[in-house]
């Protein structure tokens, strides 16, 4: 079963005449954090979106520990053990911050009385003990980005992929997720990151992975992918500046 | 504590009360739990489930016809009719739910699916002469008959309708805490979020589904019976939809409660509006109009939810 990770060749996914991803290449091994960025419409969120199964891919094969994910349901893809959050937080508003992550528990653990021990657990381990009984709708949005996570985490996946998760919070709430990342990567969680905040990416991932009009125009050490021309031109010029 | 208590009198009192009511008071009463039950049965799938059946009629009439039919052609006692009759509706149930959620329709595209279905039976019911079309169908009268569902006095009808109340209730609170209720809350909250939290969103809607209309067709037999007459449009007409999903959306869909409060609320309303306002034909419905505007306006949780943010410290309420 675990193994070979995230294996992605080729792939492509058309919008009618918009080619938003076009044949695409990545693989992500058990235990990496690999970073995607690149600019605003580069398809980043279309790669999550083929990966865990709301859209399918117009051509290309998207294996998971040895196992094709084209075709399934986003509910079967996460019970194979990949989960992954939205760049637009989608809580379950009107239950609470212990419910939200129970519905992620319920698929490992069947029992209602252990899927609340094992949400209970994940809550706090994201930082949110204090919000536990808190209706998601009253969250603030630092706090529905670890819930987010929260959720995300209690299916028990292999490899989780964050779409965003620090868009929008303050430096000291950058620096906690940051520090939740690196806890969740320690538990054997590996990572597939979308991020803007390009300190933070440069920081975390063992593997940047640059995605322009579709296409990848560079992969490898962040440190070298920072400093490629061809990504500088594209869009990281005023990033990199930032970082420095 | 208090609440239980209140609840237990609350109960009692239904247990105890009826045999001393005028046979007036009885009727609404019946009436009350008849509409708490088909609100009960509707909450599952459009209160916990967030997905608004307009066409719950269709499964009530087919409750309503297979037991009838069964005891017209082949004498079969409608306590097991009902059951032919459930099974029959939840196949129905299935069968509409699939076409729908399969193909994505959420939302008002559901409800008029939902509405399209109960009101495309019904047009069958009208134009099929072996189940009687326009005319309806008769129960006979053979005074009292336990077995055949068949009771001389109304007091009986109330307390078969008293425990079917009580068991959609039951059935909803096994559910809510349940696993299942996790899920059909998830799906009604985000269906994007639960399935990428792993919830198969359209087999919880299907068991939703199947557990609704199935309890919805047991209404179907209990109406065929009280009433001793059934048609097409009594049954399959929008009337029966609405009066399940009324009580359920102003006492507090998604409660467990809410649907029985709500038609204790509505029902004694709605009688005394059809008393009042006899001879002008609509005018009650109008009426009906007004309140759910006014209760999804002011209080979009309900009953139930109105109750529970007036009580200090329940967070939860909102």
């Amino acid at each position: 079963m675990s193994g070979t990770g995230l294996e992605i060749r080729g792939l492509t996914k058309r919008f009618g005449g918009l080619v938003a991803v076009n044949r695409f290449d990545l693989a992500v091994a058990p235990g990496e954090i690999v970073g995607l960025i690149g600019p605003n419409g580069a398809g980043k969120t279309t790669v999550f979106h083929l990966v865990a199964g709301f859209h399918g891919p117009s051509e290309g094969l998207i294996h998971f520990d040895g196992v094709s994910l084209v075709g399934l349901k986003p509910h079967a893809i996460c019970r194979h053990g990949l989960a992954r959050t939205f760049q637009l937080v989608q809580p379950f508003a009107g239950l609470t911050t212990l419910e939200n992550v129970m519905v992620g528990a319920f698929n490992r653990v069947g029992d209602v009385a252990k899927a609340r021990v094992r949400a209970a657990e994940i809550v706090d381990f994201v930082g949110l003990g204090p919000r536990r009984d808190t209706p998601a709708r009253h969250l603030t949005l630092a706090d529905r980005k670890r819930l987010e996570v929260a959720r995300g985490l209690a299916t028990e996946p292999r490899l989780l992929l964050l779409d965003e998760v620090m868009s929008g919070l303050n430096p000291t709430e950058i620096e906690a997720i940051i520090g939740l990342i690196r806890r969740i990567h320690s538990r054997g969680v590996s990572l597939l990151i979308i991020e803007h905040v390009m300190r933070a990416i440069l920081a975390l991932s063992h593997r940047l992975v640059v995605l322009h009009h579709g296409e990848k125009i560079a992969e490898g050490p962040p440190a070298a992918v920072a400093r490629d021309p061809r990504v500088i031109e594209a869009y990281l010029g005023e990033a990199v500046e930032e970082t420095r | 504590m208090g609440a239980r208590v209140l609840l237990a009198l609350g109960l009692a009192a239904l247990v105890a009360v009826p045999p001393l009511l005028p046979k007036y008071a009885l009727e609404v009463l019946i009436s009350i739990l008849f509409f708490g039950y088909l609100g009960a049965c509707w909450n599952i799938l459009g209160g916990y489930g967030g997905q608004f059946s307009f066409g719950h009629a269709a499964f009530f009439g087919i409750g309503a016809y297979t037991s009838t039919l069964l005891l017209l052609h082949w004498n079969v006692s409608p306590w097991l009719g009902m059951l032919a009759g459930g099974a029959l509706a939840t196949a129905f149930g299935l069968f509409a739910g699939y076409l729908s959620f399969r193909y994505g329709l959420r939302g008002p595209y559901f409800s008029l699916v939902t509405l399209a279905f109960a009101e495309m039976l019904r047009v069958v019911a009208v134009n099929w002469k072996a189940v009687g079309s326009s005319l309806g169908l008769v129960v006979p009268n053979r005074g009292s008959a336990p077995a055949m569902f068949l009771f001389a006095e109304k007091l009986p009808y109330y307390y078969v309708i008293f425990v079917m109340a009580l068991g959609a209730v039951w059935i909803t609170r096994v559910i809510e805490r349940s696993r299942m209720g996790y899920a059909l809350a998830a799906v009604r909250e985000n269906e994007d979020a639960a399935e990428a939290a792993g919830v198969d969103a359209l087999s919880t809607k299907l068991r939703a589904m199947a557990a609704s209309s199935f309890l919805t067709a047991l209404g179907g037999t209990f109406y065929a019976q009280y009433f001793a007459y059934i048609d097409p449009s009594l049954t399959f007409g929008p009337a029966i939809s609405i009066g399940g999903l009324l009580p359920a959306i102003v006492g507090g869909a998604g409660t467990v409660a809410g649907p029985l409060l709500g038609s204790f609320v509505l029902t004694p309303i709605s009688e005394v509006t059809r008393a009042l306002l006899r001879g002008r034909a609509g005018a009650d419905i109008m009426l009906y109009g007004l309140i759910l505007i006014l209760v999804i306006s002011f209080l979009p949780n309900g009953l139930v939810g109105w109750l529970r943010s007036r009580r200090p410290g329940a967070e939860r309420a909102a």
